[in-house]
């Protein structure tokens, strides 16, 4: 019998026919469909830039440096993310859950960062109804936004599971999804601000 | 298994994990919804075949209720009946029990799935009451009708339609990474990929394909909800926008989509026929392979809707020869289905009827498409009754033909009881005769040239000449008497819910695993759990006692 308020895990979660982890497919399959949905508003974004040449003027607008140092902030994420799989994978849960703290805290730079950036295009006139470049930045970069926020709360909640020693393989699963954000961001930032 | 712990009402049948719960709400929610969009179809038949007068149990209708009627017929039938019930309710009800484990993988993403599923009929069905109506833009909801309620009237219904519709793609993406990871990883020892039933593979084939389409519409959706609701230009070509790029995401998901409940339409009957022709599934590696053709092939179509858009013309040449090409899959799969049949000893009950007509009539429905996807006969046909008339012999063979196979052949293993079989044979006939009746007069109406998408032909005076308008009454009349024959199910239904003849383990003598459970299942499905020894379709095995063996009975 579960303890109260456990759910109990049904024989179906434990079984392993493939020999993978059912979390770790799952997330896999999650990234899946969450790469077509990347893929087509990029998709679109890229065939609308093709027709549209004055879109690298609009593009001129947006500060690589801030994104620049924003891709190094979410790399750096990823690293601690990587070492708190590694803490995880000897059992060191209060370890992992350090290093996932760190990456939340990545996360929150981040999104710290974005806002100075919105603000400041904001107030320059760069507004969502510019031009049909600047509606496709703030959809992009604010649905990569939405997954970091996502993301940081989950990975919120698998270290506090960690550093009681719960759940410890989840610290991997988190750590899948974080790398995917990443990436993400790795197409957003030369196709909304490096291309001219 | 620890012995079963009272469980209260709620937790029981509204917010249970249990796969066959969650399977049976989908199940439920689904022929709810079918009611609904079989009303709104018999009031905008009615208002086509009596143009303008009272229509009995709603009143006049006016333009307005008549796009809206159209467009909710059409999304509640696809997204809230075919889909819920062929992929999430069979799905959740057999997919565990198929591949002889105790439940889904994530039994409680299963509860959320069904739960953001709710929420979202909710919504469909508040749409049609808000200020302004329901969304009338059709169920492609193309732009720039779509993206503003300057032009399409309904500042509150196309939003609210919009986010129902997205909703319940998260839904589907949810059950869809369940099904595929279950299937994966919690199948019974002994079960290969050869050895799991084909309505199993179909499933899991329908979500992969669906998720890997619907990525797309999601962005679009994303973007039309922010044109409709802060006002963007993404699909207004005035700034810069292309309402074209909302036609190429939408069929893109659109047309795969046909195949994701086509698939486990076709599961289903590859299930009964073998079941009541007594007969090994013929070449069951052929049917698979031409299924995961047919998955991958359905990406290469989309274009065959949009060859009157403003294409390229030698891009319609391009999707005109894939789209023939796709009917080989299929034309494949049929013709295994009827190798299936011959020389079988057929029994001719309610399921192996609704599976034969399945395959006659979804075979009329295959044919009509060869002149809509070839773009020369499209440029005239599009847009006609035609069209009506095809799509609706594919989809009323999968959504409803197929369903009612399932839900007879199932109907034992579900609720323990059996449906009463002279009641089920009426309701199969008076199904059958009036369907083609209704739609036949439309491929004439659609030849004729009848647009679809008119209030009232009053005004077309070449469209309103009594040989067309008798067809028009014709349809509608059938479609009035195939509707009073649907009481005759409802009737069996819940008649044999409660006082059928109770109905033992394996009452078809059939070989997959969900007839090893009692039925109807317990919680935990099996009270030892099952190890496969073969495949599913061991039927007339020469040197065998009886003419079926079950995939768990050792040698």
């Amino acid at each position: 019998m579960a303890h109260a308020g456990e759910f109990p895990v049904p024989l179906a979660t434990r079984r392993s026919a493939t020999g993978i982890p059912t979390g770790r497919l799952a997330v896999w399959w999650v990234l899946a469909s969450e790469i077509v949905i990347f893929g087509g508003l990029l998709a679109s974004y890229i065939m609308f830039r093709l027709h549209h040449p004055h879109w690298a003027d609009e593009a001129s607008h947006t500060k690589v440096w801030a994104g620049g140092f924003n891709t190094f902030v979410l790399l750096t994420s990823s690293l601690f993310a990587v070492l708190g799989h590694q803490a995880a994978e000897h059992g060191d849960g209060a370890k992992a859950a350090r290093f996932l703290r760190l990456t939340v805290l990545g996360g929150l730079v981040f999104l710290g960062v974005k806002t100075i950036e919105w603000s400041g295009e904001i107030r320059h006139g760069f507004t969502i109804y510019r031009d049909l470049f600047w509606t496709f930045y703030y959809t992009a970069t604010g649905l990569h936004g939405l997954h970091v926020l996502v993301g940081m709360i989950i990975l919120w909640i698998v270290a506090n599971d960690a550093a009681r020693g719960k759940n410890l393989h989840r610290v991997e699963l988190i750590g899948i999804y974080w790398h995917f954000v990443d990436a993400v961001w790795i197409f957003l930032f030369p196709l909304f601000y490096i291309a001219r | 298994m620890q012995p079963a712990h009272e469980q209260s009402f709620w937790s029981r049948y509204v917010f249970s994990t249990d796969h066959k719960v969650i399977g049976l709400q989908y199940l439920f929610t689904g022929l709810f919804m079918g009611v609904v969009g079989a009303f709104l179809a018999y009031v905008f038949r009615m208002q086509l075949a009596f143009p303008g007068e009272h229509v009995p149990l709603y009143g006049v209708v006016t333009p307005l209720q008549y796009n809206a009627l159209v467009t909710n017929h059409g999304a509640i039938m696809i997204f809230w009946v075919a889909m819920p019930i062929l992929i999430a309710g069979l799905g959740n009800f057999l997919i565990p029990l198929m591949i002889g484990c105790d439940d889904m993988v994530f039994p409680r993403l299963n509860r959320l799935s069904y739960q953001i599923f709710f929420v979202s009929t909710v919504l469909i069905l508040v749409s049609l009451f808000v200020p302004g109506g329901g969304f009338g833009g059709a169920w492609t909801a193309y732009p720039p009708l779509s993206a503003s309620a300057q032009f399409n009237h309904t500042p509150w219904g196309a939003p609210l339609w919009l986010i129902a519709v997205a909703l319940e793609f998260v839904a589907f993406l949810l059950g869809g990474i369940n099904f595929i990871t279950t299937v994966m990883n919690a199948r019974a020892p002994g079960m290969g990929p050869m050895q799991i039933p084909i309505f199993v593979w179909m499933v899991v084939i329908a979500s992969i394909v669906f998720m890997a389409s619907v990525g797309p519409l999601v962005a679009g959706a994303i973007m039309l909800l922010f044109d409709q609701l802060l006002g963007t230009h993404f699909y207004d070509p005035k700034a810069g926008g292309d309402p074209l790029l909302w036609q190429h995401l939408f069929w893109f998901f659109g047309h795969p989509e046909v195949y994701v409940v086509l698939l486990p339409a076709l599961g289903v009957v590859a299930e009964v026929i073998t079941v009541f022709s007594r007969k090994k599934l013929f070449a069951y590696k052929t049917i698979l392979y031409t299924s995961f053709a047919t998955g991958v092939i359905s990406f290469f179509v989309w274009a065959h809707h949009q060859f009157v858009a403003g294409i390229d013309p030698r891009m319609a040449h391009l999707f005109t020869i894939t789209t023939l090409i796709i009917s080989i899959p299929i034309a494949e799969m049929t013709f295994a289905f009827i190798a299936t049949l011959y020389g079988g000893s057929i029994e001719l009950r309610t399921p192996m009827l609704w599976a034969l007509a399945f395959i006659a009539e979804f075979l009329i429905g295959g044919v009509t498409g060869i002149f809509l996807g070839a773009n020369a006969t499209d440029i005239y046909l599009h847009d006609s009754y035609f069209v009506v008339a095809h799509f609706h012999y594919t989809f009323f063979p999968i959504a409803i033909i197929a369903g009612f196979a399932a839900l007879t052949f199932w109907f034992p293993k579900m609720f323990g009881r059996h449906m009463n079989e002279t009641l089920g044979k009426i309701h199969f006939w008076g199904t059958i005769i009036p369907f083609n009746l209704i739609f036949i007069p439309l491929f004439v109406l659609g030849a004729a040239g009848e647009h679809r998408r008119i209030y009232s032909y009053e005004h077309f005076s070449q469209l309103f000449t009594p040989g067309l308008q008798n067809l028009r009454v014709l349809a509608t009349v059938a479609l009035v008497v195939m509707l009073l024959f649907q009481f005759v199910f409802f009737y069996n239904f819940i008649r044999s819910l409660f006082w059928g003849e109770k109905a033992e383990a394996n009452p078809w003598r059939a070989n997959t695993l969900e007839w090893a459970a009692p039925s109807p299942p317990p919680h935990g499905n099996f009270a030892e759990m099952p190890t496969v020894y073969r495949g599913p379709y061991e039927y007339s095995v020469p040197g065998r006692p009886v003419d079926f063996w079950p995939q768990h009975l050792p040698q």
